[in-house]
């Protein structure tokens, strides 16, 4: 399993949306370094036959009827924006289109 | 009627507590307001336990007098207070209230309130249980000391300089320095039974399923469950079913009942019952006070009529290393929603284009503390595209062998036991640097979090070198939360008739703690 | 934003093979969100309609809404698609201030149906088969607007505001398999394709299916290569193509654009493109990169959908009938000829007609009516036909005022305006333009006796039992009437006046 560097570290931040200064990648790159080390030995601990598991207590088909239950008002749906705009939540430009 | 003090009066467990309300003996704003004296007394100030982020003095005292009044107008509605009702219970800031802030313990929540309540807290309110308020935590309840907490840490009631355990150590120190009979906590791999072992208090991990997590801020979700914290198991058991049973805004709720938790705590035998040890959950790493201990738990129970018998759980090795890819990837993902959009802090960025995209990652660096970020970070990693299979996919693989490890021992055992935690109690900051250290702790907890089942902790005991709490473990197959209370209980009061009382009367009284303050209550008298 | 050169279709087609290939998104029209119990309901004050769940507030958890899986389950089997035993959700991770989580709940690896088919049938008849990788279900995000800038697009406003009723809205993703084949008629086949799954979800009754109000929107993706290479080109993904019109003008002018860009010796670049109505062309949207890793993995908040047989069967019991099937039904019921039919269908108004024939018309009334009066004012208005604003109860009293001699044909279409106009109802209008055909016979008679004075040969054709040459007089008396008269009545009183048996 690869390593984890500097350049790593910094798109896992762009992924993650969390602003980070040079010196704050070098020392998160030397700890998960550390912890991705210490982990790795999950990879070889279970073979192909094995399943996942992603609940822990299996269930399945649990359903909500369609029937409408209760809504906010605008007022408590925006009380805590950190901004807003005739009832709708402002945020400042976005750069991309998706 | 007897005439206690507040300092009696706080040291009575939650049961005696109900005993006395239902008799008359004492009123819920009595008992409330002794609470909330002791929380002024012990929680704040430079050598306070600062247990709490919240108190919440005003609306608990309303539900309290609400109860007495409905006690003193007898009939139909007081036949339907629940047991609990007007008994007083703390909150881990990690579930959403309505009418108090809830910070998850982050400053990017600092000053939210929320718009609705945790279904936990609909059962509480519905019980008329007053919420005294919100307790510490580390941030997002990722930790093992509450150091983590951007509110400051708690301290250990046993020691001051210490660490009360993590991530729930508000709500276990806050029971264990008497500001609470019960307290509400959350475990994803230990958050609520290494507190309570490290506290010498009692801490219950439900089976996944069994308590709603709907308004539990999410960790990891499906590993994460809500349970009770307390001084007693039979307290706990109490609490349980006050905030357990199906919940339709939860999909991965249970149906089953989980109502004979209480009866099961008074059975008082464990006759013909089978023990197992984890032969992976004790011995090398783990600290020699803390194996005498857990030794002479087996001894108490051997005595008692069970049969101790060892089993092997090889693929716990792996337990601590999966957990640390699942979590964190869960983790990732659930945080991602704290954006600066919709609520909490919104940071933007010193220089540079004014974008959506700068002011979220402007908000997450400054609202998020190291640890959250190094997990948020690992997560995303563990499922980035080329590694999801070795990471994720793996670490649920693993999952599956650690379920089929229980499953071979549950076939020799009723229920399993352990050692809480590895050690005692550690310093403040001791383990601050290195979070491979601080992972550790976790090793005992995060197998049952891995396969969903309950998880016990109760008081062990003092380990010899250090006089500190030590807590024993105990574990049953999925559903099969009863058990736990059943030997929890046994255990217990073999273990306190050899002690002399309940192990928190060994602890030192704090400092500021004055005994036999008089009752200072709001109204009301007996 | 400058414009990219585009080659001519034909000569795009010359040189190059298209291959296309659609995402459809479909809008359920559940009473209730996909994860929450808030109301789905378009159109109401802005973040009314979510509670705590659809703003993605701390501590919430999902609930699936079993209407809607049916709903998905329904959908898949209209398209001919296999129901998964077993399938899950997944998280889609991306930060985007319109998705409250900063993911979206999904299905990746397991969708709830998948391989299946729609036979598309084109303009001229040509039937051609579009092969359905999958149909998923998944939420929708909220709706942003952009502020300030110039444009109100997105590019240069100063700042946005978020609405999130739409936030968490069922939606159901249905992906093509890569369509090749098309040639010339890939813009014609999109426009088809589109338009076929369209009318499948509104007769399912799982959708509102309303293009304009994004029930129902297209991203589709193009790619050209070279005659007879297999391999496949690059292709651009054009997104949110929310007409018809636009689906078909939208592949068009893609092929034309890929064309150029092939031509030039450039490479296509892989990006979603942008539509824009105003000038029929597309724009450079963002090109793929590895801000592109969705970190799928399964939703543990949510368990898994097992879809018994049973209950899928009970499902397929339910399905109303194709519309494919409904159409051969139709023509066969209504006696029209293939191309008849086939104009009636292109025109939109086959649903029209059969309201009106449930109404009490007949099929060749119907017809008349909506293919010979009611398209064309549509086409004059650019409205679809159906929402122009005749009731099918309107023709049918028309056609009563027809038959019965108030009105003739020409009246009726002066009395089809009135109503278009808001003059009342179709009597009401007789009444208020005065429009009866004459009913004293003295001065018809008068005419009918001078037009068969003009035309004394026709009389005597007609004395002799050549009834179709009364049609000549008709007309004289039509005229002379300035068409007042009613027809009908004209020709019964010429026989009678030539003592002949009609």
């Amino acid at each position: 399993m690869a390593a984890i560097n500097r350049d790593d570290v910094a798109h896992l931040a762009r992924l993650a949306h969390i602003e980070m200064s040079a010196e704050e990648l070098d020392r998160m790159a030397g700890e998960l370094a550390v912890i991705v080390d210490s982990v790795k030995s999950v990879s070889e601990a279970a073979g192909d036959d094995v399943p996942a598991t992603s609940h822990p207590i299996p269930l399945n088909n649990v359903f909500r009827e369609d029937v409408v239950g209760h809504t906010f008002t605008a007022e408590q749906a925006l009380s805590g924006a950190p901004d807003s705009f005739e009832g709708r939540f402002k945020v400042p430009a976005i750069l991309d289109e998706d | 009627m007897t005439e206690l003090n507040n300092s009696e009066l706080i040291r009575l467990s939650a049961a005696q507590l109900a005993a006395k309300l239902a008799a008359r003996e004492v009123t819920s704003v009595e008992v409330t307001q002794a609470y909330l004296d002791r929380i002024a007394l012990v929680d704040g100030g430079a050598d306070g336990i600062h247990a709490f982020l919240h108190v919440n003095a005003e609306e608990a005292l309303a539900v309290a007098a609400e109860v007495d009044a409905i006690r003193a107008a007898g009939g139909a509605e007081e036949e339907a207070l629940h047991e609990l009702a007007g008994v007083p219970i703390a909150v881990k800031d990690l579930i959403v209230t309505i009418g108090q802030p809830t910070t998850a313990g982050s400053k990017i929540l600092e000053g939210w309130h929320s718009p609705y309540d945790a279904t936990v807290i609909k059962k509480l309110r519905a019980a008329k249980m007053p919420i005294l308020g919100k307790t510490n935590l580390d941030e997002f309840a990722m930790g093992s000391s509450t150091e983590h907490s951007a509110y400051g840490p708690t301290r250990n009631p046993w020691d001051l300089d210490r660490i009360p355990g993590g991530s729930g150590g508000g709500s276990a120190a806050a029971v264990a320095a008497f500001e609470a009979p019960l307290a509400l906590g959350t475990d994803t791999g230990g958050s609520i039974r290494q507190p309570g072992a490290v506290t010498g208090t009692v801490g219950m991990k439900p089976t996944y399923g069994a308590v709603s997590r709907y308004g539990a801020i999410a960790m990891a979700s499906s590993l994460d469950q809500i349970g009770p914290v307390s001084r007693t198991v039979l307290d706990s058991a109490l609490l349980q079913e006050v905030i357990g049973g199906h919940d339709p805004f939860d999909s991965t709720s249970l149906t089953d009942p989980f109502d004979t938790l209480v009866a099961a705590a008074k059975t008082g035998n464990v006759t013909g019952m089978k023990i197992g040890i984890v032969k992976e959950l004790h011995g090398e790493g783990y600290q020699a006070g803390v194996e005498n201990r857990f030794n002479e738990s087996l001894e108490l129970l051997k005595e008692a009529g069970a049969e101790i018998v060892e089993v092997s759980c090889p693929n716990f090795k792996y337990a601590l290393g999966a957990y640390y890819l699942i979590m964190p990837s869960e983790v990732s993902s659930n945080l991602a929603k704290f954006d600066g959009v919709r609520y909490g802090l919104r940071v933007l960025p010193e220089d540079g284009p004014m974008t959506i995209e700068r002011v979220m990652a402007a908000t997450r660096a400054a609202g998020f503390g190291d640890e959250v970020k190094r997990r948020i970070i690992l997560g995303t990693y563990a499922l980035s595209a080329g590694y999801y299979d070795a990471y994720y996919g793996s670490a649920q693989k693993v999952r599956t062998l650690i379920q089929r490890d229980f499953d071979a021992a549950f076939a020799q055992a009723d229920v399993l036991i352990s050692p809480t935690a590895p050690t005692t109690a550690f310093k403040l900051g001791e383990k601050l640097d290195d979070p491979l250290a601080m992972y550790l702790n976790d090793v005992a907890t995060i197998p049952a979090n891995m396969a969903g089942i309950p998880g016990l902790s109760l008081p062990g005991g003092l380990a010899d070198e250090d006089g500190l709490p030590v807590g024993i473990q105990l574990l049953a197959p999925a559903r099969e939360d009863a058990r736990l209370y059943r030997v929890g209980a046994v255990l217990e009061s073999l273990l306190e008739e050899k002690w002399g009382g309940p192990l928190l009367a060994k602890a030192p009284e704090l400092k500021n703690a004055g005994l036999g303050t008089a009752f200072n209550t709001a109204g009301g008298s007996n | 934003m400058s414009t990219d050169a585009i080659l001519s279709f034909e000569e795009a087609m010359e040189k190059y093979d298209p291959v296309l290939g659609f995402e459809v998104h479909v809008e359920l029209n559940t009473k209730t969100k996909m994860f929450s119990s808030a109301p789905n309901v378009f159109g109401d004050e802005p973040n009314t309609n979510v509670n705590e769940v659809d703003l993605g507030m701390p501590g919430v958890l999902p609930v699936v809404n079993k209407t809607a899986v049916e709903s998905s389950i329904k959908i898949g089997l209209a398209l001919n698609c296999k129901i998964a035993e077993s399938c899950r959700f997944a998280r889609k991770n991306y930060f985007y201030p319109d998705t409250p989580k900063n993911f979206q709940t999904s299905q990746y690896d397991e969708p709830i149906a998948y391989d299946g088919y729609l036979d598309i049938e084109l303009s001229d008849g040509t039937v051609f088969r579009v092969e359905i990788e999958r149909a998923h279900m998944e939420e929708d995000a909220g709706k942003l607007t952009h502020m300030g800038g110039a444009t109100g697009r997105i590019q240069g406003a100063d700042y946005s505001l978020v609405d999130y009723n739409r936030s968490g809205v069922p939606l159901v993703e249905i992906v093509t398999k890569p369509i090749e084949g098309a040639g010339s008629r890939a813009p014609e086949l999109a426009k088809a394709y589109v338009a076929a799954v369209r009318e499948i979800v509104k007769n399912l009754g799982v959708s509102d299916a309303k293009m304009e109000r994004g029930n129902v929107r297209c991203d589709a993706n193009v790619s050209l290569r070279p005659h007879g290479r297999e391999r496949f080109g690059i292709r651009s993904e054009t997104k949110n193509v929310n007409s018809l019109r636009a689906v078909e003008h939208a592949v068009r002018y893609e092929i034309q654009r890929h064309a150029a860009v092939l031509d030039s010796g450039e490479p296509v670049i892989q990006e979603t493109r942008h539509w824009h109505e105003d000038t029929r062309t597309t724009t450079s949207g963002r090109a793929k990169s590895d801000a592109d890793d969705y970190r799928y993995f399964p939703e543990p908040d949510l368990v898994p959908v097992l879809a018994s047989r049973e209950w899928v069967e009970e499902l397929r019991a339910t399905l109303p009938e194709p519309p494919a099937a409904r159409r051969k039904r139709l023509q066969a019921d209504w006696g029209y000829s293939d191309l008849e039919f086939r104009d009636v269908v292109n025109a939109g108004v086959m649903d029209s007609i059969e309201e009106t024939i449930t109404a009490g018309a007949s099929a060749s009334v119907a017809r008349k009516w909506w293919m010979g009066e009611i398209v064309g004012r549509a086409k004059t208005a650019d409205v679809d036909p159906s929402e122009l604003g005749v009731t099918p109860e309107t023709i049918v009293e028309l056609n009563k005022l027809v038959e019965g001699g108030k009105i003739n044909n020409k009246m009726a279409s002066q009395v089809l305006d009135g109503v278009l106009a808001g003059e009342g109802t179709p009597a009401e209008i007789v009444g208020k333009r005065g429009l009866a055909v004459v009913s004293d016979d003295g001065p018809l008679l008068e005419a009918i006796d001078a037009a068969l004075a003009a035309q004394p040969d026709v009389a005597e054709k007609i004395r002799g039992g050549k009834l179709q040459a009364i049609g000549a007089i008709v007309g004289g008396v039509m005229k002379a009437t300035r068409g007042q008269a009613d027809a009908g009545r004209v020709k019964q009183l010429i026989l009678e006046r030539l003592g002949v048996e009609g």
